[in-house]
């Protein structure tokens, strides 16, 4: 573990030091802030033309989502891209390090930085407490903040995963975006009623997110989904990285 | 300290190694010697616990080099060929990282040692990006040599570094080869020569000599050529048959009209020059030139592969690239150092 911890931390500063981390943490608090302002000069007019209810976490965590699978292609696809084109890979498979420690290290390290990114937006959800009468309830907070990490750990892990396959950084975001957007959309190819109907529900990311923690409850199942996936892509990761041994 | 059996990689259908069996014992240098795509990488590879064999079984430092690949991993220190280093971190901060994920004990200590000893200290907290070619090359020596590894591995240490340079880096290897057991990787023969206890020449993957650099040397020498450029009465046929029967000459070649190419017996135990010169000239031929061709290293690979090959008088013909170099005893020219 005390080598997932070091090559975590390196990775985790190295967002700090090169021009993407800083561009993810922008783009994403700007479109967020957008969309939420947005939501709020519609559901102000609402309230006071139509006399609706004060809108509620929704307007901030709804779009997270979203803009996560946008964003986590970028942090990953250098993970393990960047190691193979530069050759840094070779020593680091020749230093004391296990296969997984290395991917699971990168991994954590990219998590880290999706924690502090989703920390950074909860100067929405408290702007939105302190704008709104009786202020905000925050249940579905905690559970929609809970449900987008373990959706980002879900996602980093099958970033990893495709970064470890690719030399090139710009294949490793094409191909990770394209399964990004694959999972969301699997369940819409399903025909309603049909007998795959529930697989591909099941194996659909939003669908977990959207049903449960969105709404503030907390699903087992959800939770167990994530938790799968990212140990999936955590293990794929690693059997590409130990392929590559053999391969020479 | 290191043992190979029959060691074999293949790529795919590509044989890269082919049953290599060597050993290298603690306090050794090692070289190995090599054109390009010999298999010296990947036999370093194979060595440093990278990548598996297809076939045949290594060990360093005692233990087995796919088996107890971590406990190989942490007793070698190594520099791969084109020493990737991480761009965006301080020479110290890199320095760290390898030392934190190696478990090095009193750590600052340890790097500040190290940089003094590569001579990088005052560079320590600038960029790695910014470095030259031959710093690159020392931050690289010294993640190599940060962990006090028994076994050390250098690929291509000096390549892609000016003459000053590499005379910095040799001096720093055989310093370092008092301690440790070295194994390194050339193609510069004379680079060979200067480290190393013992060289392996390897060419295609398999290793065609195994001798110590003063062997390696007597054999070149019993190969030394002497050019000679004549003008005379009659054609140069007649004087290569006077010169070939000299007690000494072991065989003639006539380039062309004006050139002869004398092979000279190593054990003849004189200089046969001077003898060469008379007998041009009792011949009644004038003598303008006469220089010492020495062989380069593809020379050698030319000729050890001949050996190999048995009688192939073909292989003999055809020895294009021999640079000449005006008479002198130094085996190799520094000429074919860089390609």
């Amino acid at each position: 573990m005390r080598t997932v911890w070091i090559i975590a931390r390196r990775e985790f500063r190295r967002y700090f030091t090169s021009p993407v981390g800083y561009l993810v943490l922008f783009l994403y608090l700007f479109i967020l802030g957008l969309i939420v302002n947005n939501s709020l000069q519609q559901a102000y007019a609402f309230s006071v033309f139509q006399g609706a209810p004060p809108p509620g976490a929704d307007i901030v965590i709804g779009p997270m989502l979203t803009l996560l699978v946008f964003s986590i292609p970028a942090l990953t696809m250098r993970l393990l891209a960047e190691e193979q084109a530069s050759g840094t890979l070779e020593l680091l498979l020749t230093a004391p390090v296990r296969d997984w420690e290395l991917v699971v290290g990168k991994w954590l390290g990219a998590f880290l930085f999706v924690v502090v990114l989703l920390a950074l937006t909860l100067i929405y959800p408290l702007a939105l407490h302190l704008l709104t009468e009786p202020g905000l309830d925050w249940g579905p907070v905690i559970s929609g903040y809970l449900g987008l990490l373990l959706v980002s750990a879900a996602l980093l892990a099958l970033g990893v995963a495709v970064s470890a396959l690719f030399r090139s950084q710009v294949a490793a975001f094409v191909v990770t975006l394209a399964l990004f957007l694959f999972l969301w959309m699997i369940s819409s190819l399903a025909s309603a009623g049909s007998p795959s109907e529930g697989v591909l529900r099941y194996l659909d990311f939003g669908h977990h997110f959207y049903t449960s923690f969105f709404r503030g409850v907390i699903d087992l199942q959800g939770v167990v989904y994530y938790l799968s996936v990212t140990a999936f892509g955590l293990f794929v990761g690693t059997v590409i990285i130990e392929s590559r041994r053999w391969r020479g | 300290m290191i043992k190979a059996r029959g060691l074999t990689k293949y790529y795919g259908r590509r044989l890269a190694i082919d049953h290599l069996t060597f050993e290298a014992h603690k306090g050794e240098i090692v070289g190995f010697l090599g054109p390009n795509g010999a298999g010296k990488t990947t036999t370093m590879r194979i060595l440093t616990g990278y990548m598996p064999p297809s076939d045949g079984d290594a060990w360093v430092a005692g233990y087995h080099v796919v088996d107890e690949s971590l406990e190989v991993r942490r007793r070698v220190g190594y520099l791969p060929e084109n020493v990737a280093l991480y761009d965006d971190m301080t020479v110290w901060d890199y320095l760290r990282f390898m030392g934190q994920l190696r478990q090095v004990p009193d750590l600052d200590e340890r790097i500040a040692e190290v940089l003094e000893r590569v001579n990088l200290l005052e560079r320590s907290e600038s960029f790695i990006g910014s470095l030259s070619r031959g710093m690159r090359q020392r931050v690289g020596l010294a993640q190599a040599i940060l962990h006090r590894p028994e076994v050390l591995i250098l690929d291509e240490p000096t390549m892609g570094l000016d003459p000053a340079q590499r005379v910095e880096v040799r001096d720093l290897i055989r310093e370092i080869g008092q301690e440790h057991t070295v194994m390194l990787s050339t193609h510069i023969l004379s680079e060979a020569q200067e480290l190393c206890d013992r060289v392996l020449i390897i060419n295609e993957g398999r290793i065609l000599a195994e001798d110590t650099p003063e062997e390696l040397e007597l054999r070149l020498r019993g190969a030394q050529r002497v050019r000679l450029q004549v003008s005379g009465p009659a054609s140069a046929a007649e004087l290569q048959a006077r010169l070939a029967a000299l007690p000494g000459v072991l065989q003639v070649q006539a380039a062309d009209a004006q050139h002869l190419e004398v092979e000279l017996a190593p054990d003849a135990g004189r200089d046969l020059r001077p003898v060469l010169a008379r007998a041009v000239l009792d011949a009644g031929y004038d003598l303008h030139e006469m220089c010492t061709v020495s062989l380069s290293l593809e020379d050698i690979f030319l000729q050890l592969i001949r050996e190999e090959g048995a009688s192939d008088q073909e292989a003999a013909a055809a020895e294009p690239s021999a640079t000449t170099e005006a008479a002198s005893s130094h085996p190799a020219s520094e000429a074919d150092e860089e390609a």
